[in-house]
């Protein structure tokens, strides 16, 4: 038990609570806050979404997969704090009853607390701030509406006063620099490292595991750096998914539609970079596109620090290149790729999990294929490269003749699995398609669904 | 007047503040025990052991129950008495309910009921259609046939005759609210149970029959639900029964909802269903005859399995007049959840099967298939009531006298500017190697009235204050449709008076007794003529009163305005009110309605089933990608009659809400169960209902303007199913979108995953 410090609702409340107590619980049951609704507890359906202010701003957060001391020195609010003192409605609110955005209702605290975020930050791409709440009833229609007519609308006061600092002492296992984590690590080689709980969150509320030792890792400032070198960019291994969609934008804009897409709003606030390469998942979205890039993968094991091409860290099925005592602290990708493109295959196009990730970087000199990076994710147990591709792909010309010519390497490099997300035989058949499409992409040609409109 | 009012939701504000109360939300004492089922893991066999004990000795565990431990009724069907709410040691799917536990927390109870050992024998189990028939695993003694004319012989005749197979999956409701009961003991043994449920009656008497106590001592109330779309109909027997039993063994409140892992694991959802068709037909496409035999996997025990199908029947149809049909269903009973009622009832899977053999037959003639939709529509309602329309009757012998298609189609290619937009996509997709658009034209006629005739009544207690203020109450249930807004605006019309006077209550079967589920789009027909009655009564007292007091007759006495004028004295309607509680007169009355004119049967498959019709038209517009398959949807136009609509927002919020779920259906909703039953796709990670950018980019939706020529309340028709079932235009123009890679018909199959799509693609390319 520690006791973490956090603003709920304006107010400062100091709670004792287990490591991996989750905020939705201790709203719901211990504080009586029943307003944020429990709709799946794994954060796929924004039903118990809430506002967090911290130094990176307001953001919205799932509360049923964030854990009580993730809070500690932040801000929360949740839907029973959007009403000003005198009980009037925020233009989020009232819109939201204008414009007939709630039916069954249950999933409205959600959604007012994303819109709200949204709101606070000046947004109108509102597809993408709601992506992760799922309404049954309304087909998101008038929701809409009432996020368009609240645009306009000024921020009340009382929301904004999330912004103050909130004094809380350091705690035990929430390390404040890298130096401190890796120093705790290597003498903690068995505990849990958490950094957003988009998946460790899921340990606990869906495989109900006992997770004995934990290290919070978000109040560590300088794993979250970002350095902008001459060619190249060192992302630390605490940068979220939000914070890194921002720095792609820039640089590789393929590569941030793809984040877009990753999970959602709410979770890409949370979810680290690190953590998604740490993970190991072979459906995780960032290794291959990491891995077209050609990134290098930083790891520490207290003092002791190595680098390695981010594909060597992917060993087999649950096994990654890490040794007990180590940890992912950054990763380093190259500032200028013009050529990366990443397509991201998924039975719906909005926060849901890659059937297949398909990374593209092949460079032309001269007509001809100077090198080739292409690697996927959802094909094998792990994020992998298409070397037998590759290989046929360098020294020939960059035609369609080509591409057809080596597109019969793909079932060489690789075997999918059948399973809910897609068969074999169409995993198969999409990853060559990528590079048919990739072909098309970089000579013009218009490939992309979402680009078109009635 | 309060009715054709866009009025927004009675609980917007609530919902929006977080104070608006589901089941989970309400404040339940220290003591209460929270509740877990323990569930089978295998598919199918007999529990040879169970080793429960690391499940007693958990932290925060009070009680283990089997099946023996019951001490009444262990049954949660609604009817047929084969649904054990714990398992009698047989087990027919994975999910279902073994033993329960109570604990001190809801978390206690769920890590406490994954700590069983259970041994079963396992035997091979019936997962498939095809393993079903092969088995002779079905409910009912064999299929069911329904005829109209000599089938055969007009096959036998036909200028042109195709067959084909369509196969559609089913799916998951996915309310946000999961399934959730509480109970509270009370005196005598008898319990309060709050429950998330379109049939509170049911609840009633499930539970009743779970303590062995007649339903009198079972009050069940429903303020409202997290949504419900027909899984909320019987799907919430178990967990009430469950709370019921272990309030009254332990005298402690106690709580159950299901996370909702266990709850998609458990719970019914929407049949799938394969059809075979067999159309005869002429240059025109005119149908001439239609065979289709429908199969569908109705899970492991009957719950509603029968009625649906029954609809399933009843929608082959459609929208078109078919001079000879012979409907053959199979009921199939599988090892896997028990599929239960579904927004649309079998409806849509019905309808699917006839729109596609006309999407095939335009295909196979070449022409366009609005023109083939509209050469086999039914006649319009203005020729048959003049007499003279000929046939015009169903393949159930009921005549169709209210047929609003023609019109609706017309008027809707005109706002949505179908031929030139028809024409302006084919010149793109000319241009256009990778990326392909289509577009697809569904309409719908549906039937309104429960199959079940005795199930079309409703009842409703209204009360007037002395103060003028209005209590209302009736049996419909409120899952976000608005229903409870609805019959208000009704309540308030009646007495003239502004909605705000009327106060919405919770479902209450200690109020209103004997109700029928919440279901069959019925809600506002129903419980609007009901609540109309019981206001009608008091305020014909009132008028008596007041015209005698005044001097008058009743006639003289005018509601309206929130104002009562009686003669030439006028008062507000608080002062009525108080006057008439002073001179004695009951304030208080309830009402009830019965659906007039039906007939029905169901074995014969003849007769009225359906009260009237209710219709939609639809025209969406799609894009797919040739190489992946991956699809969206770019724009919708939807023309939808609800008649003259009680309130227009509402209803508007319907057709939205029903296409976006029915898109759904046949889209990106799939539900794969593995070769071991093992359904893998439980939860929001893997079952994917659409999402904010899923709907359509241009979405336009307006209601037809017309009223039902039959006397329903205000000349509304009912909203909740009929619009779902144009989702179906979704899928039809992704058909269209393939169908323009190549020569073959796309013979798309829902849902029309990015795999199917990019299958169909490679088909019509031969």
């Amino acid at each position: 038990m520690t006791e973490i410090t956090f603003l709920l609702n304006g107010e400062t409340v100091r709670v004792a609570a287990e490591p991996t107590h989750t905020l939705l619980d201790w709203l719901r049951e211990d504080r009586g806050l029943t307003g944020t609704k429990e709709g799946c507890n794994e954060g796929d359906c924004g039903a118990c979404t809430v506002v967090v202010t911290d130094d990176l701003g307001v953001k919205a957060l799932n509360a049923c997969i964030l854990f009580l001391p993730q809070l500690h020195g932040k801000a929360v609010r949740t839907v029973e704090g959007f009403k000003g003192p005198k009980g009037e409605m925020h233009p989020v609110q009232q819109a939201m009853i204008d414009h007939h955005g709630s039916q069954c209702g249950f999933c409205t605290p959600g959604f007012i607390s994303s819109m709200i975020a949204g709101h606070q930050q000046g947004r109108s791409d509102h597809d993408v701030v709601l992506a992760g709440n799922l309404c049954r009833c309304t087909g998101y229609a008038p929701i809409i509406r009432a996020a368009e007519a609240a645009e306009a609308a000024e921020s009340p006061s009382w929301v904004g006063d999330d912004s103050a600092e909130v004094p809380a002492a350091p705690l035990a296992f929430a390390p404040e620099t890298e130096d401190e984590l890796a120093a705790w690590v290597e003498a903690n080689p068995d505990a849990t490292l958490i950094a957003g709980a988009t998946d460790v969150g899921l340990w606990v509320t869906k495989q109900m595991r006992d997770l004995k030792k934990v290290a919070f890792l978000n109040r560590c400032a300088d794993l979250r750096e970002i350095a902008i070198g001459t060619d190249s960019i060192r992302i630390g291994a605490g940068v979220t998914m939000t914070q890194l969609r921002e720095l792609l934008g820039v640089y590789h804009p393929s590569y941030a539609e793809m984040v877009r897409r990753y999970a959602s709003e709410q979770v890409r606030n949370a979810a680290t970079i690190g953590g998604n390469i740490a993970n190991g998942s072979p459906i995780g979205d960032n290794p291959p596109a990491l891995i077209a890039l050609g990134a290098t993968l930083h790891l520490r094991k207290g003092a002791a620090r190595r680098d390695l091409p981010i594909e060597d860290f992917f060993l087999d099925y649950g096994k990654q290149d890490r040794q007990p005592g180590e940890f992912v602290s950054g990763v380093t990708i190259p500032k200028s790729a013009p050529a990366l493109r990443v397509y991201k295959l998924s039975k719906r196009f909005d926060q849901d999990i890659s059937a297949v990730l398909g990374a593209f970087n092949v460079t032309i000199e001269s007509g001809k294929v100077a090198s080739a990076r292409i690697a996927f994710g959802g094909m094998a147990g792990i994020p992998k490269r298409a070397a037998h591709v590759e290989a046929a792909l360098v020294g020939k010309p960059w035609s369609e003749a080509t591409v057809e010519a080596v597109i019969g390497g793909f079932p060489k490099d690789f075997q999918p699995m059948t399973d809910m997300r897609g068969s074999a035989a169409y995993r198969l058949e999409a990853a060559q398609n990528m590079l048919r499409r990739y072909f098309a992409d970089l000579s013009g040609s218009a490939v992309n669904v979402l680009e078109v409109h009635a | 007047m309060s009715v054709a009012k866009s009025l927004p939701h009675d609980s917007g504000p609530l919902h929006v503040s977080g104070v608006a109360r589901y089941i989970d939300d309400i404040p339940t004492p220290a003591n209460t025990l929270h509740l877990a089922f323990g569930l089978s893991t295998v598919a199918r066999g007999r529990i040879t052991a169970m080793d429960l004990s690391a499940v007693r000795s958990a932290a925060g565990v009070v009680m283990v129950m089997t099946a023996e431990d019951m001490p009444f009724a262990n049954d949660a069907s609604p009817a047929a008495h084969d649904e054990p709410i714990l398992s009698d040691g047989t087990v027919h799917h994975v999910g279902q309910q073994i033993f329960l536990v109570a604990a001190t927390s809801h978390h206690a109870a769920r890590r406490a009921a994954r700590k069983a050992k259970i041994t079963y024998a396992e035997e091979a189990p019936i997962l498939t259609i095809e393993q079903a028939l092969a088995g002779n695993s079905r409910f009912e003694e064999g299929p069911r046939v329904w005829t109209k004319g000599d089938v055969d012989a007009a096959l036998k005749a036909a200028p042109h005759r195709l067959q084909g197979r369509l196969e559609m999956g089913g799916q998951e409701h996915f309310y946000l609210e999961s399934q959730a009961a509480l109970v509270f003991p009370q005196d005598n043994g008898d319990v309060i149970v709050h429950s998330s449920t379109q049939h509170p009656t049911e609840i009633q008497h499930k539970v009743a029959e779970a303590i062995g106590k007649p339903m009198n001592a079972v009050r069940v109330e429903t303020r409202r639900m997290g949504g419900g779309f027909g899984g909320k109909e019987s799907q919430g027997n178990a967990l009430a029964c469950a709370c019921a039993v272990v309030a009254s063994l332990t005298g402690r409140p106690a709580k159950m909802r299901y996370d909702r892992d266990d709850d998609m694991t458990i719970t019914g959802k929407r049949h799938d269903f394969r059809i075979d068709y067999d159309v005869a037909y002429d240059d025109r496409g005119r149908v001439l005859g239609v065979d289709f035999t429908q199969y569908t996997r109705g899970g492991w025990a009957l719950d509603l399995t029968i009625p649906v199908a029954d609809r399933a029947m009843l929608h082959a149809d459609n929208a078109y007049l078919l001079p000879a049909a012979r409907i053959t269903s199979h009921r199939l009973k599988t090892n896997t959840q028990s599929a239960t009622a579904y927004r649309g009832f079998g409806g849509p899977q019905g309808i699917f099967g006839i729109e596609r053999v006309m999407d095939h037959v335009a295909h196979a003639l070449g022409l366009d298939p609005i023109e083939v939709r509209k050469v086999n529509y039914y006649q319009p309602m203005a020729k048959v009531r003049a007499g003279g329309a000929g046939d015009n009757s169903t393949p159930y012998g009921m005549e169709v006298r209210d047929f609003l298609l023609h019109e609706m189609t017309e008027k809707l290619l005109g706002t949505s500017d179908y031929a030139r937009r028809k024409a302006e996509i084919a010149a793109w997709n000319a241009k256009s190697p990778i990326l392909k658009r289509g577009i697809g034209f569904s309409p719908v006629k549906f039937g309104i009235s429960f199959t079940l005739t005795h199930l079309n009544q409703a009842g409703a207690l209204v009360h007037v204050y002395q103060d003028g203020s209005i209590h209302l109450n009736h049996g419909g249930t409120e899952m976000g449709q608005g229903l409870f807004l609805k019959v208000a605006q009704v309540a308030a019309a009646r007495f003239g008076v502004d909605v705000s006077r009327i106060k919405i209550t919770a479902t209450d079967t200690a109020k209103v007794p004997n109700t029928s589920a919440t279901a069959a789009s019925s809600g506002s027909d129903l419980n609007g003529m009901a609540t109309q009655a019981a206001c009608d009564t008091i305020r014909e007292r009132m008028a008596e009163c007041l015209a005698t007091l005044h001097q008058t007759t009743p006639d003289k006495v005018i509601f309206a305005d929130d104002r009562v004028t009686v003669g030439a004295t006028e008062m507000d309607f608080s002062q009525a009110a108080m006057t008439c509680y002073q001179n004695r007169i009951s304030l208080s009355a309830t009402g009830f309605y019965k659906t007039p004119d039906l007939s029905w049967d169901r074995i014969a498959g003849k007769g009225r089933p359906f009260f009237y019709f209710g219709h939609g038209a639809a025209i969406t517009e799609v894009v797919i990608d040739t190489l992946t398959g991956e699809n969206r949807i770019l724009r919708a136009d939807i023309l939808h009659d609800v008649g003259a609509s009680l309130n227009p927002a509402i209803d508007k919020g319907q057709v939205e809400g029903a296409y976006v779920q029915g898109a759904g259906w046949l889209t990106t909703e799939e539900l794969v169960w593995d070769d071991k039953g093992r359904l893998r796709t439980h939860a929001p990670s893997t079952y994917k209902i659409p999402a904010c950018s899923d709907r359509p980019e241009i979405f336009n939706v307006d209601l037809w303007d017309g009223e039902n020529p039959e006397a329903t309340i205000y000349r509304s028709k009912a909203v909740g199913e009929p619009p779902f079932n144009l989702g179906i235009s979704a899928l039809l123009a992704l058909s269209d979108a393939v169908a323009s890679c190549g020569a073959g018909y796309p013979d798309l199959h829902g849902p029309a995953t990015a795999e199917r799509v990019l299958a169909a693609v490679k088909r019509v390319r031969g």
